[in-house]
């Protein structure tokens, strides 16, 4: 096959939509006024404001006065997090706030919970099985007296499941009323979310994931959920999230997630192009599948394959114009290896040997013969030089 | 992760790259949990490495420095490439960024370890004790260690 660019990561982030950036381009060069002006420029950026609040708000089945900008979703995450827990706790007189998450939330998570570790917190993080899904009854019998706060992600980054948030919800609050946040950052813009069907207090995403730029997101709080502010200073968002709002990006985020909506008419054809992409992947010998086989991602197609490490898989295939990503431990900074993958019990010799590709609905029927083509052209390859595959 | 012209150009086309059926010297170092293995055969006739041969589990780094480990010993003597360094691999690759330093080191061990190998078929135990109380690569532990 002659050679090709094919974009395959987009959950690391998403190319903007020429219409969202027309849209974005309007509030940056004629309509840039700060929404806090009373001045009739700035006026008018607050009524934009606001009409995006209310249109994300109806993307999520939410009321507008639920939705808050922030710069992105890990600002949403700490603040959720820490907002949260620091009310409950204070409330309920709650002198060792516990807090229960799993172990494959992603680092915006993970690493806030460390952070509040150091601070005397105490936390849980669960377990997921061989398919990365969390369980329900697992959530439910790690509440204590003290736990404060519970944190399941919607969809994974990495292997793509997609957890029963709604059911997880339902067994929490059939215990105690504890905050509940979902980290919806690659579930929002790729499946439906419906805040009322899923019953949490709180959600987090992002604008560059779902076709926006980068350095917007947005946190859904539910109406009576307490939440203490992360960053103090003017009054912008009601006094609970303080900074001058990204207006631009607002509307940019308000757009793409319309469009993103409007596109879940195409998600039967994305699913088979990622099925067609796992079955022609897969066929490699000791090639597996990562996450759960179907109630996952649409575009998420991810895989750990013997023998090899990801790295050197990663560079080959951008040599040939195909970007994608992996956990592998060699790729990190930290050198250590993916903890999702880990988590679902895959040997840590194996998790070095992970790929994910993640297409979306601009990825060709073409674009996907190419990647199966040369992922397995590479993986042989590799596999031809390492002195622990069958040489 | 960026890394230098020299490192892609022997990751992209590694030297080097097999295994040797009639080898003397061999020896593997790393360790799979780490994500890093090289194995290393040598031909050495009349104490020169007349031919030499490397097989890698790793990242970029790991297979550019096995390949240029080998290509700075070949045909050379034998206390020549006891004279190796990882130092020198990292020179000869234009460098290796701070978290890939391990790799290098990996790529000196594996050449002395095949080396040990080689006085041992040799019958120089001594040599070959020398060598392998020196190196502490069979260590389990090169990217989560703190040893290098």
């Amino acid at each position: 096959m002659e050679k090709r660019f094919v974009y395959a990561d987009n959950a690391a982030t998403t190319k903007v939509y020429p219409e969202v950036a027309q849209e974005m381009l309007t509030y940056l060069t004629e309509e840039y006024g700060n929404p806090s002006s009373l001045h009739s420029m700035g006026q008018r950026a607050k009524k934009a404001l606001e009409s995006a609040r209310e249109r994300i708000a109806k993307c999520i089945n939410a009321e507008p006065s639920e939705i808050f900008f922030t710069s992105c979703g890990t600002e949403a995450d700490n603040w959720a997090i820490r907002g949260a827990s620091a009310v409950y706790a204070k409330v309920n007189k709650i002198e060792k706030p516990h807090i229960i998450t799993t172990k494959i939330e992603h680092h915006a998570v993970l690493h806030t919970f460390k952070a509040l570790e150091n601070q005397g917190y105490e936390v849980t993080y669960v377990d997921v099985d061989e398919n990365g899904k969390v369980s329900p009854e697992a959530i439910v019998s790690a509440i204590k007296d003290n736990t404060c706060l519970i944190t399941v992600m919607y969809a994974n980054n990495e292997m793509g499941t997609i957890e029963p948030i709604a059911d997880i919800v339902k067994a929490v609050k059939a215990v105690r009323n504890i905050p509940f946040l979902t980290d919806a950052v690659q579930a929002v813009g790729n499946i439906p979310v419906d805040v009322k069907e899923l019953g949490v207090d709180m959600l987090s995403f992002s604008g560059h994931k779902i076709h926006a730029p980068k350095g917007v997101g947005c946190l859904y709080v539910k109406k009576g959920t307490r939440l203490r502010n992360l960053i103090e200073g003017g009054a912008q968002e009601r006094g609970k999230r303080a900074g001058t709002e990204a207006v631009a990006s607002i509307m940019a985020m308000a757009k793409a997630l319309e469009i993103s909506i409007e596109k879940f008419s195409e998600t039967d054809e994305l699913i088979k192009k990622r099925d067609r992409l796992i079955e022609g992947v897969t066929s490699l010998p000791d090639t597996l599948l990562t996450g759960h086989p179907t109630e996952r991602l649409p575009g998420n197609a991810s895989f750990v394959f013997k023998g090899i490490e990801g790295e050197g898989l990663l560079f080959l295939l951008s040599s040939m114009g195909i970007c994608a990503s992996t956990g592998s431990a060699c790729s990190s900074a930290s050198l250590e290896p993916s903890h999702v993958l880990t988590s679902m019990g895959i040997p840590v010799e194996i998790c070095h040997g992970s790929l994910r590709l993640t297409i979306s609905h601009e990825t060709s029927f073409d674009d996907i013969e190419y990647m199966i083509e040369k992922v397995r052209m590479v993986v042989e390859r590799l596999r031809m030089m390492s002195p622990i595959y069958g040489n | 992760m960026e890394y230098s012209e020299k490192v892609m150009d022997h990751f992209m086309n590694p030297r080097n790259v097999g295994t040797i059926a009639d080898a003397n010297a061999v020896g593997e170092v790393g360790n799979a949990k780490c994500g890093d293995i090289m194995k290393i055969f040598m031909k050495i006739e009349n104490d020169i490495i007349e031919d030499i041969k490397f097989q890698t589990f790793g990242c970029c780094a790991a297979i550019a420095t096995s390949s240029m480990a080998t290509e700075l010993i070949k045909g050379k003597t034998v206390s020549d490439a006891l004279n190796l360094t990882n130092k020198a691999v990292i020179e000869a690759l234009d460098g290796l960024p701070p978290v890939k330093i391990h790799c290098s080191v990996l790529a000196e061990e594996a050449v002395k370890a095949a080396l040990a190998n080689y006085f041992r078929n040799i019958g120089n135990i001594a040599e070959a004790e020398k060598l392998e109380a020196a190196c502490d690569s069979c260590c389990d532990g090169c990217s989560s260690c703190d040893k290098h």
